[in-house]
């Protein structure tokens, strides 16, 4: 089990920066979520953590000892791909066993293990299988096992449940993360699904074109965004944004958008110009005396709850409410905005302000 | 623009029967979703219609006429798969022209033009038209393949898991996209997925197929709140129905085995004890994983709930569906 820390690390592949600077700590224990959309840097820093890439500079430390400029095999680390690649010739026990056998533990021991890791992932009954015939969960299962059996300092995995379709990921999903709640083992997960990062880490960071946008618990960097990327790529659908000329100043408590007057978290931080006010979907409620007007685009059922379109002067608005509120298509509607979570930001770079709400998340990210 | 009516069609592949006596309308101008998992007979239907194969008994009409012993080309319908396959060497422009300059159609180069133009429009590619095919991302490739069954405008468009090999974020805009498409232009949609929020957010009419048989076909809505069975109410809601034994709760209607209960029929801070087994944060909602005597149940809760595991929470059915022993749902 181990801490892994990584210290202004950066990667160039000839003039591609894949990775700027990135600074973050993976404690001990922790289901850790690089989150990001594709090309953004997440699997090149994996990679770096695992030793299949050396870093161009920067320090990667785990169990607080330098291992930037070292080999894979040197790390006592376990990889999981997309692809899990099983030896096609070798029962699933076989399949299993491999790594330990290479190492040279002793035949008992490695006996001892395998039934461990196979009841740990509920294998027993398919140990002398051949691996040709076996679903695709319990190949994934297997290759899980050829990782686990090794009982590295940390397991790396790339989008394991990448090639699943959208029930069996669930599943899978949940199981892994109960895999890991049983073990405790320190996991670092490559994902681009923001809900597979929400539902599964304690920790997410958040990359976009090489650079750590946030760094944090989930439902914080949901709540309180550091950036407009991380608000727009957290959610579905993503937060809402009002863009507006105007100026805000520390210690100010509401803004003006328009005709409408909206309170907001006390500012800590001031700009004047181009702003953008975020509000998620799920706080702006359809009320007929709401202050933002606006017309019905559209409305989307979803079973529990249906996503309205609202088209106001300053954008479009999606508020999540109840699905049994009636809402017409095309018809003038009144938003309430919930005031205790917006986030305002600043158009031009995209970095939210900090206000008395956000300052804390903010600090540390 | 045209009807699609299935009559009694059957298909079999060997010992496999993958569609078993499929009846199904897809009315003029509407969007039907087939939906159900892997090997539940969705793409063999979309197979039959267009007709990429054939049949072993039954009958395919589009627009009233029998569509029997026709090829693709004869059907005027235009498809789009999950893998869009564009020519590599051409331009996008040349890409959605192809269609239209087949030696069937006949169509004059000022009407292309045209149409092209309005297509990239439509789908925000214009600025692309020049663009190799290979030099666009995903997301475009799907757009221009999109593109190019529109440019025809065939009397219907099939569809085959066209978002899925997209990121979520594409995958969002491009569902109000095709959704918009289809509701301005009044084209009518056969569309498969096993997607259920695609199925959700755009059809007119869902239809769930189960191992070969269409089990229910409604609304959306109607699937949701009145399913025929626990496998239809299943396949919509996130999380999924709860299906427990139907007394767990108290005294249940004669016949009930199973009650199902979706998150908004099941009231929090009064009934039964319930233990939180876990609390799952997903950022605008919470999932409470409860448990009643080794029962697990799911349910939605604040996003800022202060429960953790361990701690208690009364629970009680509200307007909860009872199903029979064969998982038929009993009238309310």
């Amino acid at each position: 089990m181990a801490q892994i820390r990584i210290e202004n690390v950066r990667k160039d592949f000839g003039d591609f920066t894949a990775v700027q600077s990135s600074t973050f700590t993976i404690e001990d224990g922790e289901f850790f979520m690089l989150l990001g959309p594709s090309g953004c840097g997440k699997t090149t820093t994996l990679r770096m953590m695992a030793g299949l890439e050396l870093p161009t500079s920067g320090d990667i430390y785990i169990d607080g000892e330098e291992v930037g400029q070292k080999r894979a095999s040197e790390r006592d680390i376990a990889f999981v791909f997309q692809m899990f690649a099983l030896y096609p010739h070798m029962n699933v026990g076989k399949n299993i066993s491999y790594p330990l056998f290479s190492q040279g533990v002793p035949k008992a021991e490695v006996k001892r293990r395998v039934d461990e890791v196979a009841s740990i992932l509920g294998i027993q009954d398919i140990l002398q299988k051949p691996v040709g015939g076996l679903s695709g969960g319990d190949r994934q299962r297997v290759a899980l096992g050829r990782a686990i059996v090794r009982e590295p300092k940390a397991f790396f995995m790339d989008e394991p449940l990448g090639a699943l379709d959208a029930e069996f990921r669930e599943h899978m999903a949940e199981e892994l993360r109960s895999l890991h709640d049983r073990m405790g083992a320190t996991t670092v997960y490559v994902t681009h699904d923001q809900l597979e990062a929400m539902q599964m880490g304690d920790k997410i960071v958040v990359m976009n074109h090489g650079v750590v946008e946030q760094f944090g618990v989930p439902q914080e960097i949901y709540d309180w965004p550091a950036t407009m990327f991380v608000a727009n790529f957290l959610g579905s659908p993503p937060m809402n944004f009002l863009e507006y000329d105007g100026s805000v100043s520390p210690g100010d408590t509401q803004v003006r958008l328009g005709d409408a007057t909206l309170a907001v978290p006390e500012q800590i931080e001031g700009h004047r110009g181009g702003l953008v006010l975020g509000v998620r979907p799920e706080h702006v409620r359809i009320e007929d005396n709401g202050s933002l007007r606006g017309k019905v685009l559209a409305t989307e059922y979803l079973g529990t709850t249906q996503i309205v379109t609202v088209q106001t002067q300053f954008g479009e608005v999606k508020s999540r409410i109840d699905a049994d509120i009636a809402v017409k298509t095309s018809s003038n509607v009144g938003l309430v905005i919930d005031e205790r979570t917006l986030t305002l930001f600043r158009a031009q770079t995209g970095a939210a302000l900090r206000s008395s709400s956000n300052a804390g998340v903010l600090s540390h990210g | 623009m045209a009807d699609i009516r299935l009559e009694k069609i059957t298909r079999r592949f060997g010992d496999v029967t993958a569609l078993d006596a499929v009846s199904l309308t897809v009315p003029d101008g509407a969007f039907v979703v087939l939906l159900g998992p892997t090997g539940a007979g969705k793409t063999t239907t979309l197979r039959m219609v267009s007709g990429l194969d054939a049949p072993d008994a039954g009958d395919v009409f589009i627009g009233g006429e029998s569509m029997n012993g026709l090829t693709p080309a004869q059907r005027n319908i235009a498809m789009v798969f999950q893998q869009y396959s564009l020519y590599p060497h051409l331009t996008v422009r040349e890409n959605l022209a192809f269609p239209l300059k087949s030696p069937l159609l006949r169509t004059p180069k000022d009407q292309i033009d045209a149409k092209v133009a309005a297509v990239a429009e439509t789908l925000q590619i214009s600025h692309k038209l020049e663009n190799k095919a290979t030099a666009l991302s995903g997301g475009e490739m799907q757009r221009v393949s999109i593109g190019r069954a529109l440019v025809r405008e065939p009397s219907v468009y099939l569809m085959d898991e066209p978002l899925s090999s997209l990121d979520a974020k594409l995958r969002a805009d491009l569902r109000i996209e095709l959704k918009s498409i289809q509701a301005n232009s009044g084209a009518t949609f056969l569309y498969v997925t096993h997607d259920q929020i695609e199925a959700m957010t755009m059809a007119t009419h869902v239809g769930v197929l189960d191992e070969g048989k269409l089990v229910q076909m409604g609304t959306p809505r109607e699937i949701y709140e009145q399913p025929v069975s626990i496998y239809a109410a299943s396949r919509l809601g996130q999380p999924r129905i709860n299906i427990l034994p139907a007394d767990l709760f108290g005294r249940a209607p004669f016949g009930a085995k199973f009650i199902g209960l979706r998150p908004e029929q099941i009231s929090q801070g009064r009934g039964i004890d319930s233990t939180v087994t876990r609390v799952e944060r997903l950022g605008d909602q919470t999932r409470l994983h409860l448990a009643i005597h080794n029962h697990d149940i799911i349910t939605v809760t604040d996003a800022h709930t202060g429960l953790t595991s361990g701690d208690t929470v009364a629970i009680a059915p509200k307007n909860p569906h009872f199903f029979d022993a064969h998982g038929v749902r009993m009238p309310a």
